[in-house]
């Protein structure tokens, strides 16, 4: 009877993993071409920028907060970022004055600046005002959004059309694909697998991850062990910040055309990619390859759905179903069980 | 002796929070290579004046010398780097990291690139570790690991700072006797390195063992500091007390007689937990339950009051099997239950003295509208016959004392009527006049022929007020100590229960 608990506890505990198992095996073997190389390429390059979102959010998610305004902040950079990557041949350009493609970093840095101020903002709001990040992070999300519709209503053409037309060399650095052999694989998976390594050295090796966890599991052990809570919060809120502006830029080259709607809800896919890959919500729990890992499934059943041909809103039922059960397993884990 | 001598001078230390004058011109000095302890029941304001020397809170007024040089340490991190270091009451630990982040957190040690140093981390735990003669893993995690354990890695880490200050604020909570002076010896070594120590212990025994000098605080207020060897027990008591030992209690004159409720064979289901508790209550008696901390008390009255779950087990009650599984039905069938945490698990903080009275029998004002006129005079009562000290019942609850708040909980577990009544460390936070009323009140409900299990980590208020005094052991029940009988007396009792204590860790 002791084992067999054990293995309902054991079911209980993966049945996320179970049945997304189970889903991309099925998937599998009603459409084979669907583990095809390409196939899976495309997935990875989909999980990508997500990820990359994923991977600074996680950090909020560990210390017991949770970011709303990832997706209206993205939407904003990315409407900077593509003001400034417009090619300066299109007529109808943002800045009339540019005559010259301006450097890359530029419009990277731009995209960066953007999300690190709100991202400030946010830690500000969290860490000296001792807000709920869940209420910040809604404010910003507003501000974020009036912003992006203010700055694209603003064209000088008088247009209120989404920016579109970019640069060449942009597309191909942000966007293109690196060629081995045949194989081709997007810069945007190298992009987010150097990242990911970045931040696993972040918060595996380096003070600031430590004091993280320890400001996530226990606030009050880390401030009497001299840890600066304050300051934790707020590198942990401008390096998320570095994370979507960057992730902002890249989204920019891939959907070449950004518009006031953009980025809406991507704080849903990266939250939702953190929590499949077991960052709790409790805080002080959480590691880099299970936000990496959560990403791609998340992608590939997205995909998957997309693939079989089911109906789109029945799409956003499964999804939603998924981040439901994740969350119930993820709280019965980490409940003290009394 | 020589002004100069002193290497800690904490001078006119005044603290206040809403409702509570936590420190009145407290006072205190620390000559350097010397053990100096620091008594006073609960509430009289140790660990408050603890927390302003290492800048948690901040002080109201007052001066704070190191070595002459006045300090202000705006937070922890501050007194570390000033030679301050701190074993905290609460193990303050992140539970899902290992032991040696634990150690070092706040001073994690890098080596190139920023990156941190777990080699050099985890060689210098091992050694103190070494020399402290403590064997466990540095990278053991943290939340694995028995609370006995936990309490040597934090003594471990505040010796670590090698500091020139060490608090230690009721270390040996958890700890067996063996244990006890096994900490005893890395004290005394340290003070030969010219350490100076402010140790808070309510265990006397201890305290009169280890000190050099002892200061005794009551009421926030500094009261008397005396080497340790001018004083016995009788005196300490009656510094913090302010009355003799015979006046402290009230008299005991109620009359157990006939089994009420017995618990057979009871286990809790989630560890960590208490496994195969049997024991009887009497009707009209003061059951008291006795152990270190991480013994499972709590766990077993919250348990027999369904907060917890029961693995197996049976309690009887006037002959009848209950199964209680949650608090509603504890409640029904007449159960009581006064938490330990009063701030976390019984008050309302923000809300006034009606709601925090009648909050527990609600169902009793009505079934859709609650009548107001009935809650008033239930309220009103209720302040009435528990004396509870409150401009109106309108006031919340949290700008009142310890001992009012207590009062309160206690009215509205009454209005629910009930025959068995479970207290969990009953006057905890309460000042000694306060301490005395509610040792009374306990009493006369006694005297109504209801039946009390009191479980209290304050030895004189177990020996004090109990008929007889369960003792419990790492999750085990290790006795029970019938009164008066057997150990010749209340010293004899309670080395009996010192002893018991630590059966089977």
């Amino acid at each position: 009877m002791e084992k067999s608990k054990k293995i309902g506890e054991f079911l209980l505990n993966y049945a996320l993993y179970i049945l997304l198992g189970a889903i991309l095996v099925t998937v599998s073997i009603i459409k084979p071409n669907f583990i095809a190389i390409n196939n899976i390429l495309n997935i990875m390059k989909q999980a990508s920028t997500k990820g990359i979102l994923a991977l600074g959010c996680a950090g909020i998610i560990v210390l017991g907060g949770t970011d709303l305004s990832i997706g209206r902040m993205l939407g904003l950079a990315a409407a900077v970022t593509a003001s400034l990557v417009q090619s300066v041949t299109y007529a109808s350009r943002y800045y009339t004055g540019m005559t010259e493609q301006l450097p890359l970093i530029v419009p990277l840095l731009a995209a960066i600046a953007v999300c690190v101020l709100l991202s400030a903002i946010n830690g500000f709001g969290v860490s000296k005002l001792h807000m709920h990040a869940f209420i910040i992070t809604l404010g910003t999300q507003l501000i974020a959004y009036g912003a992006n519709c203010i700055y694209i209503e603003s064209q000088p053409s008088g247009s209120a059309q989404a920016l579109s037309t970019f640069d060449r060399n942009f597309l191909n650095k942000a966007a293109g694909n690196l060629m081995i052999g045949t194989v081709r694989i997007p810069y945007v998976i190298i992009y987010f697998a150097a990242l990911s390594i970045i931040m696993w050295v972040v918060w595996n090796k380096t003070r600031l991850g430590k004091n993280m966890f320890a400001v996530g599991g226990n606030t009050e052990a880390a401030a009497v062990s001299g840890v600066s809570v304050t300051k934790t919060i707020m590198y942990v809120y401008l390096l998320a910040g570095v994370l979507y502006g960057i992730a902002s830029f890249l989204e920019a080259a891939r959907i070449q055309s950004v518009g006031a709607n953009t980025g809406i809800n991507y704080e849903l896919d990266a939250i939702s990619a953190c929590v499949i890959g077991g960052v709790s919500f409790t805080g002080g729990v959480g590691t880099i390859q299970g936000v990496v890992i959560g990403a791609v499934i998340l992608q590939a059943i997205n995909y998957s759905l997309y693939f079989l041909g089911v109906n789109a809103y029945l799409q956003y039922i499964i999804r939603g179903l998924i981040i439901v059960l994740a969350v119930a397993i993820d709280v019965r884990k980490y409940l003290v069980k009394k | 002796m020589d002004q100069h001598q002193y290497m800690l001078e904490m001078i006119d230390i005044d603290k206040s929070f809403p409702g509570v004058h936590a420190l009145d011109r407290a006072q205190f000095k620390l000559r350097p290579g010397t053990i100096h302890s620091l008594m006073g029941e609960n509430g009289a304001g140790k660990s408050t004046l603890m927390k302003c020397l290492f800048g948690i809170y901040k002080k109201d007024s007052g001066t704070i010398r190191i070595d002459g040089k006045e300090v202000d340490f705006a937070n922890p991190k501050h007194a570390l780097d000033n030679g301050v270091a701190m074993v905290h009451q609460e193990l303050n630990q992140v539970l899902h990291r290992n032991v040696m982040e634990n150690v070092w957190l706040g001073r994690l040690p890098l080596k190139k690139y920023g990156l941190v140093d777990s080699k050099l981390m985890f060689a210098e735990t091992m050694e103190t570790f070494r020399d402290l003669e403590i064997n466990i893993s540095p990278t053991a995690i943290i939340g694995t690991l028995s609370v006995s354990q936990r309490q040597m890695v934090e003594i471990a880490k505040a010796v670590s700072y090698h500091a020139k200050i060490l608090v230690l604020d009721e270390p040996t909570s958890s700890l067996t006797e063996k244990e006890v002076d096994h900490l005893f010896r890395i004290i005394r070594k340290l003070t030969v390195q010219g350490v100076g120590i402010i140790y808070i212990s309510h265990r006397m025994d201890e305290i009169l063992r280890i000190s050099d000098d002892i200061t005794v605080m009551r009421d926030g207020q500094w009261i008397a500091t005396k080497p340790a060897n001018e004083l016995d027990t009788n005196e300490l008591i009656r510094l913090m007390v302010n009355r003799d030992l015979t006046h402290r209690f009230p008299g005991k004159t109620n009359k157990p007689d006939g089994t009420m409720m017995s618990v057979s064979h009871l286990s809790g289901k989630y560890e960590p937990t208490f496994h195969d508790v049997s024991f009887t209550l009497r009707k009209g008696e003061i059951l008291g339950v006795a152990g270190l901390m991480g013994s499972r008390r709590t766990e077993l009255l919250n348990t027999i009051f369904g907060v917890f779950t029961k693995e197996s087990g049976e309690i009887e009650v006037d002959g009848k099997v209950i199964d209680i599984t949650s608090p509603e039905m504890a409640k029904r069938n007449g159960f009581a239950l006064i938490t330990e945490e009063r701030r976390a698990t019984g008050l309302f903080p923000l809300m006034n003295i009606y709601f925090n009275t009648i909050i527990a029998n609600i169902g009793k004002y009505g079934k859709v509208i609650l009548s107001q006129r009935k809650i008033a005079s239930d309220t009103q009562s209720s302040i009435q016959s528990l004396k509870v000290k409150t401009a109106s019942a309108k006031t919340a609850i949290r700008s009142l004392s310890g001992g009012n708040q207590q009062k309160v909980i206690i009215g509205r577990w009454l209005l629910t009527k009930p025959e068995i009544l479970l207290l969990d460390e009953p006057t905890r936070g309460i000042d000694v006049g306060a301490k005395f009323e509610i040792y009374q009140l306990i009493i006369n409900l006694a005297n109504e022929g209801k039946g009390i299990v009191m479980v209290s980590s304050e030895m004189p208020e177990l020996l004090g007020i109990c008929d007889r005094i369960l003792v419990m052991s790492n999750g085990r029940l290790a006795g029970i100590v019938e009164r008066g009988k057997d150990f010749g007396g209340v010293a004899g009792e309670q080395e009996h229960i010192l002893k018991l204590a630590g059966t089977y860790i």
